[in-house]
């Protein structure tokens, strides 16, 4: 039965830690929490939709396409909302992405209606018997192309000039403007790297949940406490902090009490900034004053 | 007279709005929007002191309202206790739990209580759905007693109107006392440079935790007054999006500006009814009037306002 549990927490996990991925990326270019990170899940989930089901478009063309496609909704929403705004208050910047967030969320409610959709997952058949376990086949799915992403995002930051750049930035904005990388471009483009992110999260995990409009929410916000667990803004911590928080809630669930399920996650995150701020992984960010 | 006399004067005017407001609007719904914008300035007064002073903003205060909601309407309602006593044991008991969360969050540098009280809301929502045989989980408490005064009952929208409105007059004097006082500018030395303030003699740990625990009694004696006023309350209305629209009144308003905080309460607080009329793109004009006028005026309306009609001098001699 544990390895049971275990299985559906690391897939639920994996799907935080893309989400964490996004937060931290976003952070360390900007300082600033996205909250329509969230939105940028469900997103990814209704273009798949779209593609999948209203277009008929095969399955290896919708990922690309709807990554891209939340990809680029992200980085505009940089440009539109956060370049030009008059402040550099973090308070009003993170209040801009709720802002944000909610007329995201009104659009796709416009859009998509407020009714379920449900979408079919990437490949059919009964569940495989791994270890005693019946793991779905999504769930080895999620697991693969998490494993992936992280991989690419991983040679992206190591490897390119963009990644390198980007880094830079993460570590000192106005040496790595002195140096001649365009700052303003490297938010636009973090902005952007979070919202394909997001949107690979939602298209993985609508399958095994519904897709709604307000879908990205709670898992969003879990990704959120996720990143906090890791310790904010750290890659490596994000992915820990989401697989971890994946499997305690679901153990949690499985043995403790199903109805407060929700609630573990977010017990979570507050023991982890009373005890330690810093996260799993993190360094200086839980600085005292 | 001296330095208060603008305060002293917005104050008079204001009582006397607020005094002579029930001659004009007599329609028992309208009056009813004008007891919800007096328990969400209340809450706004509060949240703004710590915002303004403390320089972090807590997505929390729906859950120090929905604990004051809740404990004066299970207490009265579920187990007889006497109501204006259960709403100081409600506010002592939320200030207690405001104590515990802000005092290891408030020490660190960053955000770090935007995402505890985040949290605490979620889960404080989430235990009040789920625990439905005391609290009626989702379809709400009903049968919440009225508040009675002597033999004087507050049994209709008007009195509760005058009610209401008085406690958010006294919270308002009371904000802008403590923002005039000695410990206000403690709190905005720290505002301006904790670590200055900290060499000045300042506990900046505690004068920030004091704050935030005074937010949270603001908010928790305006659920206590707002579930004996319906007499109903569901989980729904002290969700986390609450928390969002309180701040967003804060910064809308001006953060740090007590008068702003009763603008940004009055203004957003009927801005959804106002909006059902664009139905389903409610949301998406929200979220974008928000958006715009944060990016094009983060100051505040109010402060914009007052900035406009004053007239103009140099502003070289503001710090």
């Amino acid at each position: 039965m544990t390895i049971q549990f275990l299985f559906t927490g690391l897939t639920t996990g994996a799907i935080y830690a893309l989400i964490a991925i996004g937060f931290c990326v976003v952070h360390n270019a900007t300082g600033i929490v996205n909250f329509a990170q969230v939105d940028f899940v469900t997103l990814g989930g209704m273009l798949l939709y779209t593609f999948l089901h209203q277009a008929g478009l095969p399955l290896w063309l919708d990922f690309p396409l709807a990554v891209t496609g939340v990809a680029v909704i992200g980085g505009v929403l940089e440009r539109l909302t956060l370049r030009p705004a008059r402040s550099n208050q973090v308070l009003i910047l993170i209040f801009i992405t709720i802002g944000a967030s909610i007329f995201l969320r009104g659009g796709m409610e416009h859009v998509w209606g407020r009714s379920s959709l449900a979408v079919r997952p990437i490949s059919g058949g009964g569940p495989l018997e791994i270890l005693g376990a019946a793991v779905m086949p999504q769930s080895l799915w999620v697991m693969a192309l998490t494993g992936l992403c992280v991989a690419a995002l991983t040679w992206y930051f190591r490897r390119t000039r963009p990644g390198k750049a980007m880094r830079a930035v993460a570590d000192n904005p106005k040496a790595a403007s002195l140096v001649g990388i365009d700052v303003a471009w490297m938010k636009t483009l973090a902005f952007a790297i979070s919202g394909g992110v997001g949107a690979l999260a939602g298209m993985l995990i609508v399958p095994i949940t519904t897709l709604a409009y307000d879908v990205g929410v709670m898992i969003g916000l879990k990704g959120f406490a996720a990143a906090v667990l890791g310790g904010y803004g750290n890659f490596l911590g994000a992915i820990l902090g989401g697989l971890t928080l994946g499997v305690v809630e679901s153990l949690g669930a499985g043995l403790i009490s199903s109805t407060y399920k929700d609630v573990i996650a977010f017990v979570i995150l507050l023991l982890v900034l009373f005890l330690r701020p810093s996260g799993l992984l993190g360094t200086g960010a839980g600085e005292r004053v | 007279m001296g330095r208060h006399w603008p305060w002293r004067l917005g104050l008079g005017v204001l009582t006397a709005v607020v005094a002579g407001l029930p001659l004009v609007v007599t329609n028992p719904y309208y009056v009813n929007i004008l007891c919800i914008i007096g328990l969400n300035s209340m809450i706004v007064i509060g949240l703004n002191l710590l915002v303004g002073y403390t320089g972090q903003i807590s997505l929390g205060h729906a859950a120090f309202y929905s604990l004051g909601a809740y404990l004066s309407g299970l207490l009265t309602g579920s187990f007889g206790f006497p109501p204006w006593p259960t709403i100081l044991l409600a506010m002592a008991l939320t200030g207690l739990v405001a104590f515990l969360i802000g005092v290891p969050t408030l020490k660190l540098a960053g955000n770090y209580l935007v995402m505890a009280t985040l949290g605490f809301n979620l889960i404080v929502n989430i235990v009040i759905v789920q625990w439905d045989d005391l609290t009626g989980g989702p379809s709400g408490f009903p049968g919440i007693p009225t508040l009675t005064l002597g033999g004087f009952a507050f049994d209709s929208d008007l009195r509760w109107y005058f009610l209401i409105w008085f406690f958010t007059l006294a919270g308002l004097v009371l904000a802008l006392n403590l923002v005039d006082s000695r410990v206000g500018r403690a709190l905005r030395a720290i505002h301006g440079s904790p670590v200055a303030a900290a060499t000045l003699g300042v506990n900046v740990a505690r004068f920030k935790a004091a704050v935030f625990v005074l937010s949270a009694l603001y908010a928790s004696l305006a659920g206590s007054l707002y579930a004996h006023y319906l007499s109903f309350i569901s989980p729904k209305t002290f969700d986390v999006f609450f928390s969002v629209e309180l701040v967003t009144m804060v910064i809308i308003g001006g953060m740090g500006s007590v008068w702003g905080s009763l603008m940004g309460a009055i203004i957003l607080t009927p801005l959804p009814q106002v909006l059902a009329f664009f139905d389903e793109w409610k949301e998406v004009i929200y979220g974008g009037l928000l958006v715009i006028i944060l990016i094009f005026s983060p100051q505040g309306l109010f402060i914009l306002l007052s900035q406009g009609l004053r007239p103009r001098r140099k502003e070289a001699g503001r710090a």
